[in-house]
C-alpha cells in the first residue's frame, strides 16, 4: 500500500504541482518533458473514452491499471486535473482527490490572492498541508511496495 | 459573498449589512476615482470577472455540482444554488429565447442595493455591474462564453432587477500549441500501440 506520486495540471497543461513519495523509478526523461507525455496521454485517453463510450456519460475517465501501478484521475469541471499513482492495493482514490481540490487547492490556492493559479504553485503552506495529507493517508506507508 | 471558511459547520454568515455597505463603498470610490460612470461600469465588471474565476473554485468544491448538460440546467444552477450560496436570494429565470440560448434572471430583491439612491448626476452608472462580471468569469471557467448585462435595475426606477445572459460559445479545450506539440503526439501513439 502506497502512493507514488501526485501531478496537478490546469485546464492549459501546465503542470501546477508535482510531488512523490515512494517513487523508485524515474522515467528517464526531464520532468519539463514527462509533465507534456502525462498530460497528452490523459487528453488522449479522456476522448478516446468519451468517443468510445456506448453511452453518455457524465464522468469518463477515472484511473487505469498496470501490473504495477494504478493511475487515479479527477477533473473538476473547471479544467484541474489531479492525477495521483498508487499501488495496486488502492482501489479508489476518488476521494482522496477531491478532498485535496476542495479543502486543499481551494482553501490554500484560490481563496490566497496572492496565488496566481497560473503557473507552478509557489505556496509552502499548500505544499506542506498536502505532503502531511499524503503521509496520513490510511493506504500511505513508506516501508511497503 | 459570505465567505466561509470553515466548510464542516458552514454555519459562519457574514452580516449582509456589513456586506451591502462595503460593497457600496467599493462603488462610491470608483466614483471618485474614475471621471465617468462608463469607465465605473467596467472597472465594476473587470473585478467581479476576477472574482468570477476564482469563486468558481469554491464554488464547484462547496456544492460537488457535476458539469452541466445544457444552458437549462446551468441557469437552474446559477439560480437556486450559487444565488443562494452567495447572496442569500433565489432569482427566477424567465425570458427564455426561443432558441434557448438566452434567458433573464428575475431578481425580486437586490442585497447588495439595500441602502441605495443613485444621484441624478450618475444616470448612467450600472450599480450591481459588480455581478455580470462575476458571472462572466465563473462561467468561463467552465468553458462557456457568455454575455451578461442588466436589463432593468430598480435603482433606474424599474419595477424589478433583471440581468439578461446570453450564450456565445463552448470554449474548446485544446492541446496546447508550439513546439513541443511532437512530444503530446508521441504519447497519442503509445497509447495506440
Amino acid at each position: 500500500m502506497t502512493v507514488h506520486n501526485l501531478y496537478i495540471f490546469d485546464r492549459n497543461g501546465n503542470c501546477l504541482y508535482y510531488n512523490e513519495w515512494n517513487r523508485k523509478k524515474q522515467a528517464g526523461i526531464s520532468k519539463e518533458e514527462e509533465f507534456k507525455l502525462m498530460y497528452g496521454m490523459l487528453f488522449s485517453i479522456r476522448s478516446f473514452v468519451s468517443k468510445m463510450s456506448p453511452l453518455d456519460m457524465k464522468e469518463g475517465f477515472l484511473s487505469f491499471q498496470t501490473s504495477k501501478y494504478r493511475l487515479h484521475y479527477y477533473e473538476t469541471p473547471s479544467g484541474l486535473k489531479f492525477v495521483m499513482n498508487t499501488d495496486l492495493s488502492v482501489t479508489n482514490a476518488r476521494d482522496t482527490l477531491q478532498h485535496i481540490y476542495s479543502n486543499l487547492y481551494v482553501e490554500f490556492i484560490v481563496k490566497n490572492p496572492v496565488c496566481a493559479s497560473t503557473q507552478t504553485l509557489e505556496s509552502e503552506l499548500f505544499s506542506s498541508r498536502l505532503d502531511a495529507f499524503i503521509r496520513a493517508l490510511p493506504y500511505y506507508s513508506p516501508r511497503a511496495a | 459573498m459570505s465567505r466561509q471558511s470553515n466548510r464542516a459547520t458552514d454555519s459562519k454568515k457574514m452580516n449582509s449589512e456589513l456586506f451591502t455597505l462595503t460593497y457600496g463603498a467599493l462603488v462610491t470610490q470608483l466614483c471618485k476615482d474614475y471621471e465617468n460612470d462608463e469607465e465605473v461600469n467596467k472597472q465594476l465588471d473587470k473585478m467581479g470577472y476576477n472574482i468570477g474565476v476564482r469563486l468558481i473554485e469554491d464554488f464547484l468544491a462547496r456544492s460537488s455540482i457535476g458539469r452541466c448538460q445544457d444552458f437549462r440546467e446551468t441557469a437552474d444552477v446559477i439560480a437556486k444554488v450559487a444565488f443562494k450560496m452567495y447572496l442569500g436570494i433565489t432569482p427566477s429565470v424567465t425570458n427564455w429565447s426561443p432558441a434557448g440560448d438566452e434567458f433573464s434572471l428575475i431578481l425580486e430583491n437586490n442585497p447588495l442595493v439595500d441602502f441605495v439612491e443613485l444621484p441624478d448626476n450618475h444616470s448612467a452608472l450600472i450599480y450591481s455591474n459588480l455581478l455580470c462580471g462575476v458571472l462572466r468569469g465563473a462561467l468561463e471557467m467552465v468553458q462557456m462564453a457568455v454575455d451578461v448585462k442588466f436589463a432593468q435595475d430598480t435603482l433606474r426606477g424599474d419595477s424589478v432587477t433583471e440581468i439578461r445572459m446570453k450564450f456565445i460559445k463552448r470554449i474548446e479545450e485544446n492541446l496546447p500549441a508550439g513546439d513541443d506539440q511532437h512530444i503530446y503526439i508521441a504519447s497519442v501513439g503509445l497509447n495506440a500501440s
